[in-house]
């Protein structure tokens, strides 16, 4: 069973091998390391660029208007801001040429709080990713979800930015890739690299087969009548944790939707749980002003204002500078469990 | 260059060794050019058009790099990264002149950008123009990508990327020094500067204390050039060397050309004439001082380029503009989900 960095690996081993892949790269994403997380380790076509997140933003950018299909990694989205232009520039390329140029292209990018990172390796960076028009964003919370996302990903021809939430990317799922071995350790001796010297170190890849999570479509993580909560990332199975404890305990029927996609998103499975539920939670770590689900809310006020039994309600980051490095800070400052836990319960408690 | 004397051999006088046909060549897309672009500011000043942006002063250098591209589309021909001073390179290349005017107009008819980008900012996907941006210095970022992919490719096309003195002030100027000359895989780029000594109103000296853009190529061992851009035929043989030195040895090379801003900065600057050294007279001058041609072949070029601009903006003035919902097109290559928000608001 792949955890989340290696399902990357092996999507990307996918598009090497099917989709015409001939071009990783980005920080320490070539050997000997294969990124921080280890989501490009032994990937033949994998190489180490300069340390230079414009350049590597640029440098896909224009192997996608090449056609190569690239795939960029920024070390962590927390260093993506003095790109920031570039990343307009990937967004409003289609649209400012007339249509005359696709943007075929990927970048990946560990995003969001829950490894201790403090204040530059923390962020979310949500908002300004769904600001990005012309850009798609999706973020997995399942090994699955990324290994599919990452392969529709691959054959979009706009350009897609890939949030990897960083406290998942150690995470196991509860469902098989198709083609990977059930069994974790042999995953393991086959693909990840060993410690000590890897000059003369090959992966054995297993036959994996082509799966897609298309790209806009949200999945329900858990059924529920009685309330909705519309999440993403890092708090997915915090959230259908929640929901199946209160289930256990007759506490209320919670259903997850787990959007996957940023941008676009999937309005239409948004509509149709808030539709048979009345209540909605909106759910992210992003700080919470100008926040991504004030989006989603205030559509749904627009939208479902008479479907809806109870107001909205938006649970999300603190908006302060930065997230501290205590785990006393971190936790008050994004969503935790009890946090999510809480507002759950009240959403389901208020008098319709 | 200093100046050619009359007297000199044949072989000695390079306008005389460049030879009248081709340099009649040079001058007729330098004075469509040139007409074009004044063209373009007068739609700018009388309503016809909003900002105006463009590179009159810069035809002498951007006409002998535009007719030594290798044109096509794909791997295997030259990529260029322009930007807004880069007619003469379009109109050197093929263009019409009738596509700036639609730009500049902001008609539906525009190719390059539906009537959403300001004047002289192409993309033509035939000719491996890619989309030219507002932003400043982002297309030397930009060419690192298709110089990688000339890189991995066995070809003899380069990456070609034309910008200002100002903005090699940006990091992108030296990302791109830098991934170009990666010693695990250096890129087959001509890097161009053109250096019109100015960044909107600020001298270049105030700001930039290298001793000359071109020396940034020393640090990294790469060869480097500045030329007179305002001389034709140096100009033509620094671009011919440096691009045979790329197509060669699959390696960047900078090139750093001094050129006139005869219009000053844009729209935003006035777009006035200004008193500085005019390539097209230079040319001129030097060609009727050779004999190779006379003051009315000149005067004929002028008026049938004035004619044919003519032609082409009242052409353009009877074209519709954009559609409003048109704003929807392109916003992904396959067009909008369904769900996309699309009122604005509420």
């Amino acid at each position: 069973m792949a955890n989340m960095a290696q399902a990357i690996r092996l999507a990307l081993h996918y598009g090497e091998e099917n989709l015409g892949v001939r071009e990783i790269f980005g920080e320490d994403v070539g050997a000997p390391l294969g990124g921080v997380f280890t989501a490009t380790q032994g990937l033949k076509t994998a190489w180490n660029s300069p340390l230079d997140e414009r350049g590597i933003i640029g440098a896909a950018l224009g192997l996608a208007w090449a056609g190569f299909r690239p795939v960029a990694e920024v070390q962590f989205v927390d260093y993506i801001f003095n790109a920031i232009d570039m990343l307009k520039l990937c967004g409003n390329a289609t649209w400012m040429s007339g249509g005359r140029y696709k943007t075929p292209m990927v970048l990946m990018t560990p995003t969001g709080s829950g490894i201790h990172g403090s204040i530059y390796h923390s962020h979310s960076f949500d908002s300004v990713a769904t600001k990005l028009h012309g850009m798609k964003v999706v973020c997995p919370s399942t090994p699955l979800d990324a290994y599919g996302l990452m392969i529709s990903a691959i054959k979009d021809d706009n350009p897609v930015l890939f949030l990897e939430p960083k406290a998942l990317l150690r995470s196991r799922g509860a469902e098989l890739i198709p083609g990977e071995p059930a069994d974790d350790k042999e995953l393991h001796a086959m693909i990840d690299a060993p410690l000590g010297d890897r000059s003369k170190w090959k992966p054995r890849w297993p036959d994996v087969q082509e799966y897609e999570v298309p790209i806009g479509q949200a999945r329900v993580a858990h059924e529920g009548t009685d309330a909705t909560v519309v999440t993403h990332g890092r708090l997915a199975p915090i959230a259908r944790e929640v929901a199946g404890e209160l289930s256990q305990q007759g506490a209320g029927s919670v259903e997850v939707l787990d959007l996957r996609s940023l941008v676009p998103y999937d309005w239409e499975a948004i509509k149709a749980s808030i539709k048979k539920t009345g209540r909605v939670l909106f759910l992210n770590e992003e700080t919470e002003i100008t926040n991504f689900g004030e989006h989603l809310l205030r559509r749904t006020v627009d939208e479902l204002f008479y479907e809806l039994k109870v107001r909205p309600r938006l649970l999300c980051g603190k908006a302060t500078p930065g997230i501290g490095l205590s785990p006393n800070l971190e936790h008050f400052t994004v969503p935790q469990k009890a946090d999510v836990d809480r507002v759950v319960r009240d959403l389901l408690a208020e008098p319709a | 260059m200093g100046n050619p004397s009359v007297a000199a051999p044949k072989s000695a006088d390079p306008y005389l060794a460049f030879g009248s046909e081709k340099l009649l060549r040079l001058h007729d897309l330098m004075v469509k050019a040139r007409v074009l672009e004044e063209r373009l500011i007068k739609m700018s000043k009388s309503g016809d058009g909003f900002f105006w942006i463009g590179g009159p002063g810069e035809e002498g250098f951007n006409v002998p790099l535009g007719l030594q591209v290798k044109k096509g589309q794909g791997v295997q021909y030259d990529y260029l990264h322009l930007h807004y001073r880069s007619s003469a390179i379009m109109l050197a290349l093929g263009a019409p002149v009738i596509d700036d005017i639609r730009q500049m107009r902001s008609v539906a008819t525009d190719p390059y950008s539906k009537g959403r980008n300001f004047v002289n900012h192409p993309a033509v996907p035939d000719w491996n123009i890619v989309p030219v941006s507002p932003t400043i210095e982002t297309q030397y970022s930009t060419s690192i990508g298709t110089g990688i992919a000339q890189a991995h490719t066995k070809t003899d096309a380069i990456t070609i990327v034309n910008g200002g003195d100002g903005g090699t002030a940006e990091g992108d100027f030296h990302s791109c020094l830098v991934w170009a000359n990666r010693p695990a895989l250096p890129l087959p780029i001509l890097i161009v500067v053109v250096n019109n000594g100015y960044a909107i109103s600020t001298p270049e000296p105030t700001q930039h204390g290298e001793r000359s853009i071109a020396d940034w190529g020393k640090v990294f061992g790469m060869p480097s050039a500045t030329v007179d851009g305002n001389d034709v035929v140096a100009s033509w043989d620094a671009v011919a060397k440096a691009m045979a030195y790329v197509r060669k040895e699959r390696k960047p090379y900078l090139l750093e050309a001094k050129c006139s801003r005869l219009y000053g900065h844009s729209s935003s600057s006035g777009a006035n004439r200004i008193p500085e050294a005019d390539c097209i007279q230079l040319l001129e001058a030097k060609m009727i001082e050779r004999g190779l041609a006379s003051k009315e072949d000149f005067e004929k070029v002028w008026h049938a380029n004035q004619e044919e601009i003519d032609r082409a903006h009242q052409q353009v003035k009877q074209e519709p503009f954009p559609e409003p919902e048109t704003i929807w097109e392109d916003v992904y290559s396959e067009g909008l989900p369904p769900s996309y928000p699309t009122k604005g608001g509420s």
